[in-house]
């Protein structure tokens, strides 16, 4: 199946467009402070409050059928080769002797894929693959972009902020947010699960709501005492101070403690809900499991990010590659049957990616080493399913790496285009042929 | 127009000397230092308006630690000698993966070293920002790091950084122009921006565009994209050998360049010349530290305001850029002082962290554990989230980032496990007494009641006027427990108040 005419790589030497970031960036900061006029924090989570759980399902205009965007990032480099198998490729068994996942048939071997000759998942995949027969699974193959950096650090900053060409402006999210909250930013438009806010979602305006475990998501002060817990809520709960201008940062500072107190005792009563399925053990799962619950909570968040690292497999791929991959697999089919149940599959794509794949041939220590181009997968009833894109060839390589056939950035332009029906050009600062992603 | 008439018309005219008191220097010295305890805050106040403003600026007479040069290794991203280049090309041609897989090796060992000086080096300035006996040094090195902001992970050399940051401290409030001559030469800047690769035959226009956007005159300011790209011709050549700025004459494009209206063969130094004659910079530079010290509220500034930053304009262009004069009439204005501009300026991450740690006496805790809060709430000491350096104000702010400021701060008075940092408690009890004492002293000590010690403790954390719904909250904490306030209802009180929304302004 054919993305788009993916051969043509985006030209990088452009001239600014009209439509620049420059623009954007004017309208971004005229938004912001736009905002500060109008207390719609107050209103919003005072309703929300008020509201049962459950009935908050947006209703407002402009939030088409409370879409969700979910980000799983694999950090580490995700080994694309050993997790979309091309068994059908002799040159794949030849420069991996020992890692190389056998063909489908043969003990351990890949699981082949209906429709995609030559293709297979890593058997640990099997839950994906359930996905894949059931038309949910999406898998985009050969993606990257041009002059790849092996660095981490580097790479996921690339993805992060959608710019190769050099230190970018915030996070692609973090501008979908800017661009799109129309001066209402939204106290919980953007959850990320774990310790910092990910770049990616990390705008002029607007900051993902970021902890770790829902635990850590109140003031810690009320352990100390009933009594300072009480009064904490009672300061908290003001929202308004008389007599205080509502232009002032202490008018701003004091809705951010109302919405503050409310997101997180709706965050985690959501949380504190049990699960419609059983969702199996790990760090993923339990991010998943916060997700779905907020999810099913009916909170207005259109992206959520959740990641997990170990996938720099440098040495001893075999087994910590295998287990990885189970648990990412099980974490995600466990996501999808709790969405369904929830009856809200149909308003989630979720999308994984790494900040790159890895050396095509394996190592000296039965590892391999950082890479360029891998696949991404793409998750929901929504998405159009099977193997799109080429596989990259495993002759033709760069410096040793695979060749990307489609820059990430179009990925992105597809999810934002098609699916949080958002401006691409102006979020990714440029134009990007988008990747037809969704089911027509 | 006579003189009285032209004082009163000066939006920057000074505040009468009288008016200077104990709140006025509290309010001095948390925008342009790092706070200060009660005692400090009243010998400031003893100064004198002009005595304290001249003892903040003209800190080369208040001793410091040196910057000791042996202080962190120069050598870990060092280049690699020619025989050492020669010895990799020669495993490249033969294939020899041994000697390629061990010089990778070696490559990631010494990634990984540089790693620990950066936290180090971290650690050593946030640790310079707590201590420090010249805040406002400290205070205008980190504004200037945010400006030209520059990041690690770019640039994967903390020797690099650690120049660039002694850089903006030796310049802290010097002369503007040295700072963007010498930005354009810095070797952190010159790779973060790429201009290492900035060659004549294909010019990169990364600082180029940086150096007008950011650094000079501000975002549309009165120059084109046609403008950006002679710029860049301009900056062709301006490289990096080693870790020292290097200046390659075979990529530099001399020929004649058309920038704002001027022709000529400019390079890197009279770029920055005819930048630095627009009038847009000195504005731009002026509402830039005016948002840092006076008021970062939204949208446009205030007809007053506007006055006042053009006046600071006006300072700039009569000094050539110096910086000290106009910071001095700043900070002596009445405008500075205006109660409009109390609670205006959202307190920055590091800024939480070191005002709360001076003023209140708190222990200083690990260090790993308020960089890592320091990172959670938005800033990251060597890695700004972008070219534009932290935004500021309300962006510091938002739900998650307000627990972790107030969760910190729990942290920092209890020492109890901080929710969410990953640490375990820290053992160091805090005193809160000497606290009490010292603001007793600092009012008469109108009454040692546990209300008046309350309401003490709640207008230094807070300032002079605290909100009466603030006051009537602490009155009622402090009556449901009991009239004592023994050291552990001294720390929940302190608790609460540096949980209320008004503690994260200055």
């Amino acid at each position: 199946m054919d993305l788009h005419d993916h051969d043509s790589t985006p030209d990088l030497s452009r001239e600014p467009l009209p439509y620049s970031r420059r623009l954007f960036v004017r309208q971004g900061i005229a938004l912001a402070s736009m905002s500060a006029t109008v207390p719609w924090f107050v209103q919003g989570s005072a309703r929300a409050a008020m509201l049962p759980v459950g009935s908050l399902v947006s209703e407002r205009p402009g939030i088409d059928e409370g879409r969700v965007l979910v980000v799983v990032q694999l950090g580490g480099g995700n080994d694309g080769l050993n997790t979309v198998v091309p068994h059908g490729s002799d040159a794949y068994y030849r420069v991996r002797p020992t890692l190389a996942i056998p063909k489908p048939g043969a003990s351990g071997g890949a699981i082949a894929l209906d429709g995609a000759d030559g293709l297979g998942l890593h058997p640990e995949f099997a839950p994906l693959k359930e996905l894949y027969d059931e038309g949910r699974l999406s898998i985009v193959q050969g993606v990257g972009y041009p002059n790849p950096n092996r660095s981490h650090f580097a790479s996921m900053d690339i993805w992060h902020s959608a710019s190769p060409e050099g230190p970018g402006r915030g996070g692609w999210l973090g501008r979908y947010f800017d661009n799109t909250c129309a001066g209402r930013p939204e106290p919980e438009a953007g959850v990320a699960i774990g310790r910092e806010a990910p770049l990616a979602m990390v705008g002029d305006a607007t900051k993902p709501v970021t902890f770790e475990s829902e635990e850590l998501f109140r003031w810690s002060g009320e352990d100390l005492h009933p009594l300072l817990a009480a009064k904490y809520r009672e300061i908290s709960r003001q929202g308004e101070l008389e007599g205080v201008d509502e232009r002032s940062q202490l008018a701003f500072l004091t809705r951010t403690a109302l919405d503050a107190q409310v997101s997180s005792d709706r965050i985690r009563a959501a949380v504190s809900v049990d699960p419609l399925v059983r969702y199996p053990q790990g760090n993923l799962a339990r991010q998943l499991q916060v997700v779905g619950a907020m999810i099913r909570a009916g909170l207005r968040t259109r992206v959520y990010y959740v990641t997990l690292g170990g996938f720099d497999t440098h040495a001893g791929q075999q087994r910590s590659h295998g287990t990885l991959l189970r648990q990412v697999a099980t974490a995600l089919r466990a996501f999808q049957s709790d969405l369904a149940r929830q009856g809200n599959d149909g308003r989630v794509v979720t999308m994984v990616f790494s900040e790159f794949g890895r050396r095509v041939a394996q190592n000296a220590s039965g590892g391999t080493d950082h890479g360029a181009a891998a696949p991404m997968f793409l998750i929901g009833p929504a998405v159009r399913p099977g193997v799109l894109g080429n596989h990259p060839s495993l002759e033709d390589l760069d410096r040793g790496d695979l060749k990307f056939g489609v820059d990430f950035r179009s990925v992105y332009a597809g999810l934002l285009e098609d699916w949080l029906q958002a401006p691409s050009e102006a979020v990714l600062q440029g134009r990007f042929r988008k990747a037809e992603l969704l089911r027509a | 127009m006579n003189r009285a008439m032209r004082r009163l018309d000066d939006p920057l005219r000074p505040l009468p000397a009288r008016e200077f008191g104990f709140w006025e220097a509290r309010h001095l010295l948390f925008r342009a230092g790092f706070g200060g305890t009660p005692e400090q805050v009243r010998a400031i106040a003893g100064l004198g308006l002009e005595g304290a403003v001249d003892y903040l600026l003209d800190w080369d007479e208040i001793p410091a630690k040196p910057v000791e040069a042996d202080l962190f290794d120069k050598d870990i991203m060092r280049s690699p000698t020619p025989a050492e280049q020669q010895a990799a090309q020669r495993a490249r041609r033969e294939n020899d993966q041994v000697f390629l897989d061990q010089l990778q090796q070696e490559r990631q060992q010494r990634q990984r070293e540089d790693r620990q000086q950066l936290d180090a080096l971290r650690k050593w300035w946030l640790a310079r920002v707590i201590e420090t006996g010249r805040p406002l040094q400290e205070r205008l090195t980190l504004f200037w790091h945010g400006h030209f902001a520059t990041g690690y992970r770019e640039i994967e050399d903390s020797w690099m950084l650690f120049q660039q940051n002694q850089f903006f401290r030796t310049n802290a409030a010097g002369n503007f122009a040295t700072l963007v001559r010498g930005i354009v030469r810095d070797p952190a800047m010159l790779k973060y921006l790429n201009n290492d690769r900035n060659v004549r035959r294909s010019p990169n226009e990364n600082l180029a565009r940086e150096l007008m956007e950011l650094f000079t005159l501000g975002e549309g300011n009165g120059y084109t994209e046609r403008d950006i790209k002679e710029a860049a011709r301009a900056l062709t050549g301006y490289g990096i050998d080693d870790d020292a700025f290097a200046f390659r004459r075979v990529a530099h494009d001399d020929g004649t360049k058309t920038i704002l209206g001027r022709s000529g063969p400019f390079d890197g130094e009279s770029l920055v010349g005819l930048l630095l004659a627009q009038r847009a910079c000195r504005e731009f530079i002026a509402l830039k530290l005016h948002r840092h010290f006076v008021n970062d509220l939204p949208g446009e500034p205030s007809k007053e305001d506007q006055a006042a930053i053009l006046a600071m304009a006006d300072l700039l262009r009569r000094s050539d850029f110096e910086l000290k004069p106009m910071l001095r009439r700043l900070f002596t204005s009445r405008h500075f002082y205006a109660p409009r501009h109390e609670g205006a300026v959202v307190k920055a991450p590091v800024d939480l962290i070191a005002t709360s740690i001076r003023s209140l006496q708190l222990p200083v805790r690990p260090l790993s554990v308020l960089l890592s809060a320091s990172d959670l709430m938005g800033q990251s000491l060597f890695q700004p989230p972008s070219v534009k350096g932290w935004p500021g104000g309300r962006t510091w702010i938002n739900t998650s980032t307000l627990f972790v400021r107030q969760n910190l701060l729990v942290y920092l008075v209890t020492g109890r496990s901080p929710g969410g940092l990953g640490a375990a408690a820290d053992p160091t009890p805090y005193d809160p007494r000497p606290l009490v004492a010292a603001l007793a002293g600092a009012e008469g000590a109108d009454s040692d009641s546990a209300q008046a010690t309350a309401e003490r403790l709640l207008r230094f954390c807070l300032g002079a006027t605290p909100h009466p719904s603030r006051v009537a909250a602490v009155r009622r904490l402090v009556e449901q427990t009991g009239e004592r306030l023994d050291r552990d209802r001294t720390l929940a009180l302190l608790c609460l108040v540096t949980a209320m929304p008004e503690y994260q302004l200055a």
